[in-house]
């Protein structure tokens, strides 16, 4: 079986492709945990994990904490809103008090690209990416990956359309990285106000000019989250026009192929960038997504421990 | 002291010498300059076998942070910099605590460095009081208080009528508008250069056109008023093109680039390098393609480093949250010198942008190794091998992209007003 030799999960732009892979089979490994009567084995015991989480996220970290519970290590949260981050310390004065409690892991939110690469110079435990500004979010796009890859049995291949705010979508870029690395292609289509320059050089990227184009045969229709919080006022009209031109309906669905799945990283918009007879249909994988990321997530913390599966 | 500074290459673009000569200084002043000179009893002899001898450089665009911010630079240790960088003059932006918007502070800092500076200091005052954007500050007190220009250098004026009086005004009391172009609302939030490598890293980008935009307002304001302005660190292929056509216009427009933008790209962010941020950001190869071509056809008329000292608390921090700028005092030589090896450059036209070109944009009436004028020179080894160190750099702040690098070239001595002030 392949070694995975990273300390540290922060982007899957630093992962290989055996790398993904394997984090992928130790996932679908995970799932049998997460069936059981019992769940809960004791692979990670004595292990402390600290989640530390300066944007709000109710799925990510929910899932974060259960993936250590499940693998029986000690999971502590850590919210700005209770902790020192709002009497003004630092990240790295946060960090080596943190780290003076000797955790072996820190999960880590935060609103600034690149703060966990930051942080790794810092510290001397593991650090996992819960999400990092317009970055990346390694754990959504492997849960993201492991859905595709049970709805169709493997990931090259596939072509995939991303449909939304490319620009401060950090489930994009992480989807891109992973995707074009397993040999599958990546449609993009949003208003070009939140298409990035470059993007399709990030990987196997074609930048689409309407939904139609990017939907056309699709095997996989991920559709982002319209951010308000990130997008200021100037990049579109309003809800109701972004809703016309690049909403998922049950009419422009068709252009996928048959049965194509539908992803959503959440949380949902309904009526803005889904229908919901979309979201709750037979096509939506969304709950499934959810479903994977707490095995995706034992996978994560038990490769960066480097311990042996039992 | 009397100097006598044998066997060196003259380079004096004022008189058009490129020669071996020696130089001989008396009293402060340059005496004589020719070949075989002999020292008379008690002139200290200075060798420069290998050396080029110019007139004393000149960094028309640096931060000292003093008064107000000395725990990131001071009078003494920017000028420290500044020496051992081969600096014998530099022009410190107006930007410091309090702002340098009246005679108390321009003076302060005039005593200062007269006092416990190794160079000269010119100060540039504000040119709206506090920097507010709102209204001009008093720049005839400025002028008469010793100030060469003014300048908001840090922000723009925003307001395009304040700004053409500003002109209009500086130019009845003739003193030389400095103007930091850039489009805020086009900048927002951006951090870095927009373009692949911000994709890549996720983080806000800053498009070009926030500065070229900008440049063509300065520049047309300038040509309606018939006034001079000029433009601080042009980072954009757009931004040299704008100056190329105003300039073919007649316009009185003069600009400045900084030696990051030649020398480096947006890819030195990567990895999130805080020490690669500053404003305006590092482009990318086009821009820096156009900047060497601006320095060859002369549209660029001066290399200053924009020196920005910060502290290690200020750098040290997420992507977002670090200050912008770099300090560049001590590597701007080595780096400048390259453009002479890369043939983008002649040595003379090197020293015409780093000593002569400021001196005569600011009227500093130095830059000249003529006989009477003042001797400032600056003696540069052009073979030097040496690494960039953090805990050897005589700045106080080590925000530098250069560090652990190796560079080629540095200054041997720097003679201020006749006096060595540093040695290697």
């Amino acid at each position: 079986m392949a070694e995975f030799k990273h300390k540290h999960i922060i982007a899957l732009r630093d992962l290989s492709k055996e790398d993904i892979e394997l984090l992928i089979s130790t996932a679908e490994n995970m799932r049998e945990i997460n069936s059981r009567d019992i769940k809960k084995v004791p692979t990670l015991r004595g292990k402390t994990i600290i989640n530390l989480f300066y944007e709000a996220s109710t799925r990510t970290r929910t899932s974060f904490e259960i993936a250590g519970k499940r693998l029986s290590a000690d999971t502590v949260n850590i919210t700005p809103s209770s902790s020192s981050a709002t009497k003004g310390e630092t990240l790295a004065d946060t960090a080596l008090n943190l780290l003076a409690m000797k955790p072996d892991i820190i999960v880590m939110r935060h609103a600034v690209s690149g703060a966990h690469y930051f942080l790794a110079n810092k510290v001397n435990c593991s650090i996992i990416n819960a999400g990092d500004g317009a970055h990346e979010h390694p754990s959504q796009g492997l849960l993201d990956l492991l859905t595709m890859k049970d709805r169709y049995g493997r990931l090259d291949g596939l072509k995939v359309a991303i449909v939304g705010d490319i620009t401060h979508s950090r489930v994009a870029r992480s989807n891109i990285q992973g995707l074009t690395k397993l040999g599958s292609k990546v449609y993009l289509a949003g208003p070009p106000t939140m298409v990035p320059p470059g993007v399709e050089k990030l990987g196997d990227v074609t930048v689409c000019a309407t939904m139609d184009e990017a939907l056309q045969d699709a095997d996989v229709v991920m559709m982002l989250r319209i951010q308000q919080e990130r997008q200021g006022k100037t990049l579109m009209p309003n809800a109701r026009e972004y809703s016309r031109y690049f909403g998922l309906n049950p009419q422009n669905i068709k252009l996928a192929k048959p049965n194509a799945m539908i992803m959503h990283p959440g949380p949902i918009n309904r009526g803005v960038e889904m229908s919901t007879s979309v979201v709750d249909g037979d096509q939506s994988w969304i709950l499934k997504q959810v479903e994977n990321g707490v095995a995706v997530r034992m996978a994560m913390l038990y490769h960066v421990c480097g311990g042996e599966l039992e | 002291m009397n100097l006598l500074i044998k066997g060196g290459r003259v380079i004096d673009p004022s008189q058009e010498i490129d020669d071996m000569m020696d130089v001989l200084v008396e009293n402060g002043r340059v005496k004589e300059l020719g070949k075989g000179l002999a020292a008379a009893a008690g002139v200290e002899i200075i060798d420069a076998a290998g050396k080029y001898v110019v007139p004393g450089l000149i960094d028309m665009h640096v931060h000292l942070r003093d008064p107000g911010l000395e725990y990131k630079e001071d009078i003494v240790s920017g000028t420290k910099a500044a020496v051992a960088g081969g600096f014998t003059s530099v022009c410190c932006m107006p930007n410091t605590k309090p702002v340098n918007d009246n005679k108390a502070v321009a003076s302060y800092i005039i005593n200062k460095a007269k006092t416990e500076g190794l160079c000269n200091v010119f100060p540039i005052g504000s040119i709206t009081y506090g920097l507010s954007g709102d209204r001009m500050s008093e720049m005839g007190e400025l002028k008469e208080s010793g100030c060469v220009a003014v300048s908001d250098d840090g922000r723009p004026v925003i307001n395009s009528e304040l700004m053409m009086r500003s002109l209009q005004y500086a130019a009845g009391i003739g003193i030389m508008v400095i103007s930091h172009a850039e489009e805020l609302e086009l900048v927002g939030e951006g951090v870095m250069n927009e373009g692949f490598t911000s994709t890549e890293l996720g983080l806000k980008g800053i498009p070009r056109v926030a500065e070229d935009i900008a440049t063509v307002r300065e520049t047309l304001l300038a040509e309606y008023t018939g006034t001079s302005i000029h433009i601080a660190h042009v980072s954009t292929k757009g931004s040299v093109r704008i100056i190329r056509e105003a300039k073919a216009r007649g316009v009185k427009v003069t600009c400045e680039t900084a030696p990051h933008y030649f020398s480096l790209t947006d890819d030195a962010v990567r990895g999130y390098n805080t020490n690669a941020k500053m404003n305006p950001p590092l482009r990318e190869a086009a821009d820096v393609a156009a900047i060497k071509e601006g320095l060859k056809d002369g549209t660029i008329d001066v290399i200053a480093t924009d020196h920005a000292p910060h502290h290690q608390d200020e750098k040290d921090v997420e992507f977002n949250v670090a200050m912008n700028g770099i300090i560049g005092l001590e590597t701007s030589l080595p780096l400048s010198l390259c453009l002479v090896d890369e043939g983008v450059l002649t040595l003379n036209q090197l020293v015409e942008k780093m000593s002569c070109n400021p001196s005569n944009i600011l009227g500093l009436n130095r830059a000249s190794l003529k006989t009477g004028s003042i001797a400032d020179i600056t003696l540069i080894d052009p073979k030097f091998e040496w690494i960039v160190e953090a805990d050897k750099l005589a700045s106080k702040s080590k925000n530098s992209p250069w560090l652990s690098q190796k560079l080629t070239g540095s200054a041997a001595a720097t003679i201020v007003g006749g006096k060595v002030v540093y040695k290697r």
